[in-house]
């Protein structure tokens, strides 16, 4: 990107490549790269899905990253309290404790907006700061590894078979969230496709007083799409938290919140767009590094190439829809 | 003709893609913050521009910055050590556990962590024993604030940051009984925004001296801005803001520990160890203490400093009480490193708990 800007066409087409073709392609990167695509794909997919839902109701969650921070909490401290007991019962219950902190999580700003009117983005947004000190709370207090010298951050949950959320194929990359993630497209897709609720969703979004009018429940729709999507992005929290991430730390979330909110628009708002937008975004992440090692370029410059590339996607989309007209004719 | 120059572009590229040059050791460099933080990273990426100085083509750096703990930081060490990388310097504590994962999959690559404790037999860890420096910065504090308020920007509630704490609160008490310690925690290492927040929150509540363990220059404007406040840099010497509000500085200097360990795996030697090095080694070092500071005030430092470099003075040399008034250290005795390193309590007189 710097070399185009230079009129050095073959740098700028060596960046390009380490960053769009080597992790997929190359020898020397693909076999651990593109394992490592799912691994970050994998939550901001499953994120980004649960919101997509919201958004095209006209309801704007953009608390996800708390809600992916309380499911990871609640998650982990199913297992944390159940150490050094086995079963097979365990990750499943971990499953279901993530997906229910991320749902009470969102479940705040959708009955704050159904009961008193408030707006959910601004309190969904306010709880991602709540959520963030709980976090940091919790990782020096309560869910403190006891024998970490005193140091924040939890047990790692790799080193505890029956909460770890192992891959399902070695070194497939291919975890249990990944598969969720899968899952959720997949249904999402037949959900909009097939579902009355799909349906009343779609109409709530485009047409709210048709959709009024048709005796469809604003407010039922609210908490269907809040809980929703706070319920996918608290399993997202949780599968990160057993398998990749591994412990519960002060700086465990990683903006996936925020990139999934991108990631949904940039997928159209359409299950498959947004899978393959997940895919896309995770390859600039890990192609982004694979550049920076090799040609030293600072880690801005991945981030400036992340938002031209949106940028222009973007307005891609406004001059396919609008054209230019002067004011006079 | 357009479209066969972009092929023939391309092509070329993809030529350039797969050059490699060959040097005898790979070192790899994993930071927290951009190396232009001019704090810590920025030291760390100075330890790393010296090796490649000193050793020229015989030996390769590569380095990423601003690598988030947990999983982006297990796969950006991987990632390194995949690319041929014989030795990897991950400086941060949150690096931990992602260290010790990476390392039993790369036996043969060797691995040194800082500030960290868990060691394996590919895994070193490295630390500059910091609270000497704030045991200096602490005198200078005490002896000169006006309003006996100094404010304290922590990063995280973690060992070697309350050490610091109690380290430079020890100092200024020792100078002026009446000091006070006002200590705001940020969560984070690097964020300018909320630096400069809690510097100014200090101001505002009557703080004239500003102590930060965070990495950016943020604190030193805000300090700047009021006018009447010294400060001190952090991990690096900060020196834009000489002589006032910066009247000295804690500088951590990797560079001879990073070309010395560069050296033991040129050397086939490296071994797995636990560094721990001070101001007399010289991985700690104290910046110019600037003429804003009274001449007498400076020569004591100054003697201090060198004090500590000798070892005939520890910082932490009892009679020392715990906060709870529990006796911690008997009058002549000096902690010992593994209280240190595990330091999860404050000495007597700080106010305010340590988060949990």
């Amino acid at each position: 990107m710097f070399g185009l800007l230079l009129g050095d066409f073959s740098s700028a087409f060596g960046a390009i490549k380490l960053i769009f073709w080597d992790p997929l392609f190359d020898e020397n990167f693909a076999s651990y790269a593109r394992p490592q695509l799912l691994v970050k794909a994998g939550p901001i997919i499953l994120i980004a899905i649960g919101l997509s839902i919201g958004f095209k109701a006209g309801i704007w969650n953009i608390g996800a990253e708390g809600q992916y921070i309380l499911g990871a909490i609640f998650g982990a401290s199913v297992a944390l309290s159940l150490y050094p007991q086995e079963s097979v019962l365990i990750f499943p219950a971990m499953i279901l404790a993530g997906a229910f902190g991320g749902f009470i999580w969102a479940l705040i700003p959708a009955l704050l907006k159904v009961y008193f009117k408030t707006n959910e983005i601004l309190v969904s947004l306010m709880l991602v700061y709540v959520a963030e000190n709980i976090l940091a709370s919790v990782s020096q207090g309560l869910l403190r590894n006891p024998e970490g010298m005193g140091l924040p951050g939890s047990r790692n949950l790799k080193d505890y078979p029956s909460a770890h959320n192992s891959e399902i194929i070695a070194n497939s990359g291919m975890h249990w969230g990944v598969l969720t993630a899968i899952l959720a497209v997949i249904l999402a897709y037949f959900l909009f496709l097939k579902h009355q609720k799909g349906f009343e969703i779609k109409i709530a979004g485009e047409a709210p007083k048709a959709a009024f009018f048709a005796g469809i429940n604003p407010s039922k729709t609210i908490i269907f799409c809040m809980g929703m999507s706070g319920l996918l992005a608290g399993m997202a929290g949780l599968f990160e938290v057993a398998g990749p991430a591994g412990q519960i730390t002060m700086s465990f979330n990683s903006g996936y919140g925020f990139t999934a909110i991108i990631v949904a628009f940039l997928g159209r708002l359409n299950p498959w767009g947004i899978l393959l937008a997940g895919l896309l975004m995770a390859l600039t992440y890990i192609g982004g590094e694979i550049a920076q090692l090799m040609l030293g370029l600072p880690g801005a410059s991945i981030q400036l190439l992340q938002g031209m590339l949106l940028f222009f996607l973007l307005a891609t989309d406004i001059l396919t829809n609008y054209r230019f007209k002067s004011r006079s004719s | 003709m357009k479209f066969k120059s972009v092929l023939s572009g391309v092509l070329l590229a993809f030529g350039f893609g797969t050059v490699a040059f060959a040097a005898d050791v790979k070192v790899g460099f994993v930071y927290v913050g951009p190396v232009g933080d001019y704090g810590w990273t920025y030291e760390h990426n100075e330890g790393r521009l010296a090796v490649e100085e000193h050793f020229g083509d015989r030996v390769e750096t590569i380095y990423q910055e601003s690598v988030a703990y947990g999983a982006d930081a297990e796969r950006v060490i991987n990632t390194m050590a995949m690319q041929g990388a014989d030795l990897i310097f991950t400086t941060s504590f949150g690096y931990m556990d992602p260290t010790l994962s990476a390392a039993k999959k790369f036996p043969n690559v060797k691995f040194e962590h800082a500030t960290g404790f868990k060691l394996a037999d590919n895994v070193s860890t490295y630390s500059g024993r910091f609270y000497e420096g704030r045991a200096i910065q602490g005198h200078i504090a005490g002896k000169m604030t006006k309003t006996n308020k100094i404010g304290y920007i922590g990063s995280y509630p973690i060992p070697e940051v309350v050490r610091g704490i109690n380290s430079a609160y020890l100092h200024a008490k020792k100078v002026n009984p009446d000091v006070e310690f006002n200590i705001i925690w940020i969560y984070t290492w690097f964020d300018p925004a909320k630096e400069a927040d809690a510097a100014k929150a200090l101001i505002d509540q009557g703080a004239d001296v500003i102590l930060q363990h965070t990495d950016s220059t943020a604190p030193q404007a805000a300090a700047q801005q009021a006018g009447n406040v010294i400060s001190f840099g952090q991990a690096s010497d900060m020196a834009d803001y000489k002589p006032f509000p910066r009247v000295s500085s804690i500088i951590d200097d990797w560079a001879p520990y990073y070309i010395a360990r560069t050296q033991a795996v040129l050397d086939g030697t490296w071994e797995s160890t636990a560094t721990w090095d001070g101001i007399g080694p010289g991985m700690v070092s104290i910046g110019e203490i600037t003429d804003a500071v009274p001449a007498d005030v400076k020569a004591e430092a100054l003697a201090m400093r060198d004090a500590i470099a000798d070892g005939s003075y520890h910082p932490f040399t009892g009679p020392i009480k715990k906060q709870d008034g529990s006796d911690w250290l008997a009058a002549g005795e000096t902690a010992d490193d593994g209280t240190l390193l595990g330091m999860k309590f404050y000495v007597e007189g700080i106010t305010g708990k340590i988060p949990e």
